[in-house]
């Protein structure tokens, strides 16, 4: 029999307006054994794929709202399914915003407190591990990644807040180096000081930070690999479990 | 018999209401009365700024206006809900004008 060499195959969505989507390709591809691809907003499947990433940038020049228009792109129904059946998605920044326009998370994210555009390194802290995004983390970890956004304040109703802390699906909080989820450490007056949530079946995550940006040590910082090794380990885990 | 054809189509425009005809309408976008919006306080500073006494409230949101040829107002109501607003903050009306 022919040794099997098993590929994780990841789809970078291509918006008109997104601009981290090479990033975010480049990223993955550094790991052994990926193999990211761009895929066009305009396809309308996304078989075979174990991972799907929404990048960020400014889909539609962010007309009307952050998010709202991609949302209705061909691919958003391929997204849709394969969020489904189960397969992870994961949004970064304007892809976070476009899961939350399409319904695949809860919430909104609103424009930043201050009003300015927030580009500069923030620390996290790492609030739920039992996830297929965070099981390679420690609770209470802080990560240093960077943000870059003007609409990043989250917001959600109280029922849909209570739901999302009951069910441990925030992920990941603005924090200060010692991990403090401050008033002061919140860099867009999101409420709770949210950065990343993932959906009730834990297979969407989306979050404001951009840790594709910190994936090599020539680029200021590496603590994005932990976030992608996560995913990338649970998806050999889940096919491994599978053969 | 030309004649009788134009009769039948202008008997049913003028009764079928799902016959296309020409609407305008006004969406008005604004953020829930429990949102923060933190663009609406910092205009409001700057009217304060500029000798405006007793500024209570200042609330920015958005009016669309769309002409349409051939929809109905149930259509235009799915769109304002999905599209012109997201109904996790904000309110939508609609106004149709002709």
């Amino acid at each position: 029999m022919p040794k099997v060499t098993t590929v994780i195959r990841c789809a970078v969505i291509q918006f008109p307006g997104s601009n981290c989507d090479t990033d975010c390709q480049a990223a993955l591809n550094s790991f052994p054994g990926v193999q990211a691809e761009i895929v066009w907003h305009k396809e309308t499947s996304l078989a075979g794929y174990d991972l799907i990433v929404l990048p960020g940038g400014f889909s539609y020049g962010d007309y009307l709202r952050c998010g709202s228009i991609a949302r209705f792109s061909p691919i958003m129904g391929a997204v849709r399914l394969a969020a489904s059946t189960g397969v992870l998605v994961l949004g970064i920044c304007n892809g976070f915003q476009i899961l939350c326009e399409a319904g695949l998370l809860p919430g909104t994210l609103m424009r930043n407190r201050g009003l300015l555009f927030r580009c500069e390194h923030q620390h996290l802290s790492v609030e739920y591990t039992g996830t297929p995004f965070t099981s390679g983390l420690n609770k209470g970890q802080v990560l240093d990644i960077p943000i870059a956004h003007g609409e990043g304040s989250y917001f959600a109703d109280k029922a849909t807040l209570r739901e999302l802390n009951a069910n441990n699906q925030v992920l990941l909080r603005y924090a200060d180096a010692d991990g403090v989820t401050s008033d002061e450490a919140n860099p867009n007056g999101s409420l709770e000081n949210i950065a990343g949530i993932c959906s009730h079946g834990r297979n969407v995550f989306g979050l404001m930070p951009h840790p594709e940006r910190v994936c090599d040590a020539l680029l200021g910082g590496t603590d994005g690999r932990a976030i992608f090794q996560s995913i990338l380990d649970s998806i050999s885990k889940t096919s491994a479990a599978r053969v | 018999m030309f004649f009788v054809f134009q009769g039948f189509w202008l008997v049913v425009e003028a009764f079928s209401p799902d016959f296309p005809i020409l609407m305008k309408a006004v969406v008005t976008v604004m953020p829930k009365p429990a949102i923060l919006d933190p663009a609406g306080v910092a205009a409001g500073r700057a009217m304060e700024h500029l000798g405006l006494k007793g500024v209570l409230s200042v609330r920015i949101g958005k009016s669309i206006e769309i002409e349409v040829d051939g929809a109905n107002e149930a259509q235009l109501h799915e769109i304002a809900h999905d599209l012109l607003s997201n109904p996790v903050v904000e309110d939508y009306k609609l106004t149709i004008l002709s």
